[in-house]
């Protein structure tokens, strides 16, 4: 018998909240200590997915499957691949690292636990779901945690942030809700099932107009979430009020959402409608990518800066979801994670100095490695593997989506491809200012180097920035077989779509060719009229009775005759 | 063949890598703890131990037949997805071993030499953490067997030219000339990653042998694939190889410690673009356009900035330009196809300018930290062994026989004469007239004269330790000697690379040896040569030692011209007018404007839509449960109705 492991490390955060619950609100040191605890633990217990998981089968593993609300057709099923694999390991491993990083936390720290733990549920919940009911609900579950935090622990601004947050992802849901109803409703017509089994829904053959309509129902959801350009203006101000752990978790898991939702839900589903939405995703890509990294260089705020350079790496991850081929794909699951690794731990970088120096400014900052040189350290890992650096996991996420772009369309990689240098100067430009020149602001001569609670978060991540730069052979190995799979649904289906388009095309095309070939018999018919009228004015002229060419007119008339019952039949 | 136990130098190829990036990881973690010596010697041994092993590997590799001197090792996959496959592999051949002999030997030499040149500086484990990372990635650069990993050596050089020239990070120009180089760099990095990637696409693969093999088959000579391929991959060389238009980074990387500038910015990374061209020479010599770019491009490099070398006042800046003119010699040779005489030159680059930096080093070193030469004078008398050596790398640039640089620089221009045109040896030839003069230039500024030093300066000025002479002296000896692996012609050098030339297997190609050059043909020109370098040495002579007035005077007479080519024709200004500034004004109105108005003014003005609405819709808050529930079930029918309707 196995163990059911993924509800396991699903509900563990869960079970933890409830146990907090419990737990006198003063004793904040044993309330950080349960948290902790239920954190490491679940970390613990989701290892084996990475260990245990096999490589050679594009089915789901780990599958759990048990009717839920058997009227509806709503399960809970829930099962990962290799694709949610990573996200679901990235969302436990965060989730311990935000819990340590919230150590200073004292307002209310029993509710801002329960609110973390509540959250990591509802992210796994999300990565996990194989039934669009149920993914609905930890999708929405998600977010109020969330909210929460930014809400209650955040900076001064953070009542506009959140509600700023709150509509943003509200208008995205509903429409995705719409769009979840109505798919449940189109597989009953078409198998009389009510189902709303994700496995199920991938076999229905939805008609092209209506992938249309859904795909854009999805769209809004998820591209509000990624965040892509130009949905992307509730993510600074989120980022700057959220305290560290909300913005690592913002970041890193939250964000990989909207992608995720993309791959799981709208490749699959809507095959022919995600062809046809190439260039438009392609371009609001490509704009994000350099706009987020132009705007990132001109930021005055670390966080904010870091928001917008959220903007630029997201643009890739989107690009090479929508290039429909393997490199691309790999790529953009491997920088989902590369993102929330680095981009993470850089919120986390920042944390630390606010909380050492009460400001998010770069020109508050500079001159710190002198002071803080394994911070700088730290800092600089982080810095090069944002800007993808060779060698470190960013490079080769980074890599791999634009060979994928390269192969599907030369202009938008070289686009693209100028991120390259953009994210280079906004990066290095930023931790120049902070770290290097001399100290100007008196306040930065007193600052501590990390302690340990602090190499604590930021050893593990760079041990994975490093591992995965330099031999991310275990993680491609095994997106492999599940990123094929996909690939392949995806285009058979697509493919379907396109005989179909092409046998109405024939269609099109044969009554077309009908409708030529009775304006051509028309046309002789007119000619031969014609014909016939000088034959008989020459007849008349040359005064009566030359029989042969009577004859000759007659019979032309008749062949005209003969046009006319093909004229009528269409 | 000599073994190790059991196995052939070859096989242990892996540990040229290993050594340094053991010492860079030692001195790393634990340097801080560690006492100056240690951490000096951990950092001269990792390099000391790679250089002897490249020199066994070498011997090893000699013991093989020229066809057959070709050995590789692949140790795992790096990045596999789908057809895409980059192994993590070495490539031993001759250029290979060329290469890492003199990355780790010159290397070696240099990283004793810091030992002393920063013995009083409080980052001095820093400083050797970064000098192994440094010769680890620049030897995985020459030894990668596949572009990708080539392009984590590359970019590995670039990241740690960043942190050295930005060592002292405290000062403001040094950490801005480290970001400008890593930015100017990645400019170049952004044309060689779209070169890599169309020829995945062409040749579904980047391994080096495969695709050397394939492209003579697969590609048309002088085809649009093959062009834009050689040319996307000398945007990359541009850039880290310093040619006109993305040199400005390399004057500005002076801001590092001199020995940086001497191993970095002088023998070995900067040098990594004309390795790459040669690397790829089979692509480059089916894309004859490319070839007339890389040749005009070097050319004009090589003239021109030896033209800013001539107004130039501080003794590191002067030798900054001087390089970028040299790696321009060393792409003129490659563009006429003379691939041999541009590895050739570089490797006596490697050993005249390693030496002339660490002459200027020592000194800086000497005068306590003084860089303008202005300043200097007569310095011969206090620094007798600098001042010997330094002469001779200065013969050795300029040209003079039998110093290295005279025949490698000869056999660049011969082949710039014979293969290539009159224009393309015109650009040569004048640009080595002025090197020779600048060179000399700057060595009487320096050394000859009467003294221009502060009286303090004056009274502290010593010659340096043994520790810094000990490098001088061997890199004199190797400027001096160094020219004979390639002379005569046609042997040592050229006969051990010919067979990297043309893939090896093809042998049509001509492997840039000169047979076919007379030798009358080839005993005129080292005279023109020596001509014009003697030429150069003599105007320097008048104007610096038997007229010291008349630079002056020249200076006022061509007010203008000076003015220009003293501001470096205001490159660095143009750019910024032209590039940086727009870039950034355009990302803050994009910010202000763009987001913050229009995409948040958009959203701003949905919100009091619906605060507005909200008023109105007040009016149906009855606080009655059962019309709520009317209207949720209204709703819930309106909408499946309309969606059943609609689909």
């Amino acid at each position: 018998m196995n163990l059911p492991i993924l509800t396991i490390a699903t509900f563990l955060p869960l079970f933890g909240a409830i146990w907090l619950l419990f737990v006198n609100g003063e004793k904040q040191e044993k309330i950080k200590r349960i948290a902790l605890v239920i954190a490491i633990g679940d970390f613990i217990i989701s290892l084996p997915l990475f260990f245990k998981f096999k490589l050679n089968t594009s089915e789901f593993q780990f599958v759990e499957n048990i009717p839920w609300i058997k009227e509806f057709g709503i399960s809970y099923h829930i099962g990962i691949d290799g694709i949610s694999l990573f996200l679901f390991l990235l969302t436990s491993f965060l989730s311990l690292i935000c819990i340590l990083a919230s150590w200073n936390i004292t307002d209310r720290i029993k509710e801002y636990m329960i609110a973390m733990l509540i959250l990591q549920t509802g992210m796994l919940g999300v990565f996990i779901s194989l039934d669009l009911f149920l993914f609905y609900v930890f999708w929405e579950l998600m977010l109020i945690p969330m909210y929460l935090i930014i809400g209650v622990w955040g900076g001064p601004r953070r009542i506009y942030a959140t509600i700023k947050f709150f509509l943003f992802t509200m208008a995205g849901s509903v429409l995705m809700l719409v769009g979840i109803i109505v798919i449940f409703f189109m597989n009953h017509k078409a198998t009389g099932e009510y189902t709303f089994d994700l496995l199920k829904i991938y076999n229905l053959d939805i008609p092209m107009g209506a992938q249309f309509w859904l795909f854009l129902a999805f769209f809004f959801a998820f591209a509000i979430k990624v965040p892509m350009f130009p949905f992307h203006t509730w993510l600074p101000d989120a980022h700057v009020e959220a305290p560290t752990a909300g913005s690592v978790i913002l970041a890193a898991v939250l964000l990989k959402m909207g992608t995720y939702g993309f791959v799981r839900f709208s490749l699959p589903l809507f095959p022919y409608a995600s062809h046809q939405f190439v260039p438009l995703i392609a371009w609001l890509a490509i704009a994000g990518i350099i706009y987020g990294a132009l705007v990132a260089m001109v930021q005055e705020d670390l966080k904010k800066l870091v928001a917008y350079s959220s903007v630029s790496h997201l643009g890739f991850v989107m690009l090479g979801i929508f290039v429909f081929n393997i490199q691309g794909m790999e790529g953009s699951i491997l920088q989902m994670i590369n993102h929330g690794l680095s981009t993470g731990a850089l919120f986390l970088i920042v944390g630390m100095l606010y909380e050492r120096s009460h400001t998010r400014l770069i020109a508050d900052y500079g001159g710190l490695a002198k002071k803080m040189p394994i911070f700088a350290v730290f800092f600089m890992v982080m810095t090069l593997s944002s800007i993808g650096l060779p060698g470190l996991n960013g490079f080769v996420g980074e890599f791999l989506v634009l060979v994928g772009v390269f192969k599907s369309n030369v202009v938008y990689a070289v686009l693209a491809t100028t991120g390259v240098i953009l994210s280079a100067c906004y990066m290095l430009w930023m931790f120049q200012r902070v770290m290097f020149n001399k100290i100007t602001n008196p306040v930065n001569r007193k600052l501590k180097d990390l302690n340990m609670r602090e190499w604590a978060l930021l050893l593990p991540i760079t041990i994975l920035v490093f591992w995965i730069g330099i031999y991310p052979k275990p993680l491609l190995s095994r997106m492999d077989v599940s990123v094929n799979h996909l690939l392949t649904q995806v285009d058979d289906k697509y493919k379907i779509s396109l005989r179909k388009i092409n046998l109405e095309n024939d269609e099109i095309a044969a009554r077309a060719e009908r409708a030529a070939r009775a304006v051509a018999a028309e046309a002789e018919a007119a000619a031969r009229a014609a014909e016939v009228e000088a034959a008989a004015r020459a007849a008349e002229a040359e005064a009566a009775a030359r029989a042969a060419e009577a004859e000759a007119a007659e019979r032309a008339a008749e062949e005209a005759n003969s046009a006319d019952p093909m004229m009528e039949e269409d | 063949m000599p073994y190790f136990f059991g196995c052939s130098y070859l096989d242990l190829i892996g540990y040229v890598l290993l050594f340094p990036i053991a010492g860079s990881v030692i001195n790393g973690l634990l340097g801080k703890k560690l006492s100056k010596p240690v951490v000096g010697i951990i950092g001269c041994t990792a390099i000391g131990l790679a250089f002897i092993l490249s020199f066994f590997v070498f011997i090893d590799l000699l013991h093989l037949a020229p066809e057959h001197r070709v050995f590789e090792k692949d140790y795992f996959t790096w990045i596999g997805s789908g057809s895409f496959e980059s192994i993590a592999g070495l490539q031993v051949d001759p250029l290979s071993v060329v290469m890492i002999m003199m990355v780790s030997g010159v290397g070696f030499i240099i990283h004793v030499y810091s030992v002393g040149y920063m013995q009083d500086d409080d980052g001095f484990y820093r400083y050797f953490t970064y000098l192994n990372l440094f010769t680890f990635s620049m030897l995985l650069l020459v030894l990668a067997n596949n572009f990708l990993l080539m392009f984590i050596g590359w970019e590995g050089v670039g990241l740690c030219s960043y942190l050295l020239i930005g060592y002292w990070f405290e000062k403001k120009s040094a950490s801005s000339a480290g970001m400008k180089a890593f930015i100017v760099n990645r400019v170049g990095d952004f044309g060689f990653i779209l070169g890599i990637m169309l020829i995945f696409v062409t040749f579904n693969t980047i391994d080096f042998t495969e695709v050397f093999q394939a492209a003579p088959e697969h590609l048309q000579m002088g085809g649009f694939v093959v062009t834009m391929i050689t040319l996307l991959l000398f945007v990359g060389a541009i850039g880290k190889s310093a040619q006109i238009p993305l040199y400005t980074w390399l004057p500005d990387a002076m801001e590092g410690p001199t020995p940086v500038s001497a191993l970095i910015h002088a023998a070995t990374m900067v040098t990594a673009g004309v390795y790459m061209v040669v690397r790829c020479n089979v692509l480059y010599t089916l894309a004859p356009f490319s070839l007339t770019v890389v040749a005009v491009i070097g050319g004009v490099t090589a003239l021109f900035a030896a033209t800013i070398g001539l107004a130039q006042n501080d003794i590191k800046r002067v030798l900054a330009y001087s390089t970028v003119s040299q790696i321009g010699f060393m792409f003129l040779a490659c563009g006429v196809g003379a691939y041999i005489a541009g590895i050739f030159h570089l490797v006596t680059h490697s050993f005249f300018k390693a030496l002339l930096f660490l002459g200027a080093g020592s000194v800086i070193h000497g005068l306590g930290g003084e860089q303008d030469m202005r300043k200097m004078g007569g310095l011969k008398k206090y620094m007798p062994t600098t001042y010997k050596t330094f002469l001779i790398g200065t013969l050795a640039i300029a040209g003079i026989p039998p110093f290295a640089g005279f025949f490698s620089k000869d056999e660049v221009l011969l082949e710039a004469f014979t293969k290539g045109s009159l224009l393309i040896w015109g650009l040569g030839a004048f640009a080595a007239l002025l090197t020779a003069f600048y060179m000399f230039r700057l060595l009487f500024m320096t050394f000859c004269g009467k003294s221009n030093m502060s009286k303090h300066a004056e009274a502290h000025v010593h010659e340096s330790p043994m520790i810094i002479l000990i490098p001088l002296l061997v890199l004199a000896f190797l400027s001096i000697g160094g020219g004979f692996i390639g002379f005569p012609t046609a042997s040592a050098i050229n006969s051990f690379l010919a067979p990297v030339i043309g893939g090896g297997h093809h042998g049509t190609v001509d492997g840039g040896s000169l047979h076919h050059v007379s030798a009358g043909m080839m005993f005129s020109m080292m005279g023109i040569s020596t001509g014009i370098a003697i030429a150069g040495i003599f105007i320097a002579y008048l104007m610096y030692i038997k007229n010291p007035d008349l630079p002056a005077k020249i200076a006022k007479k061509f007010k203008l011209i000076y003015t220009i080519v003293y501001n470096k024709y205001y490159v660095d200004e143009i750019y910024d007018a032209t590039i940086v500034n727009p870039t950034v004004k355009t990302s803050f109105i994009l910010w202000r404007i763009v987001d913050v108005r229009i995409i948040d003014g958009f959203v701003n003005a949905i919100a009091r839509i619906v605060e507005l609405k909200g008023e109105v819709l007040k009016l149906f808050q009855t606080g009655y449960v059962r019309n709520y529930a009317l209207s949720i079930l209204l709703g819930g029918v309106i909408i499946i109705v309309c969606s059943l309707i609609l689909l």
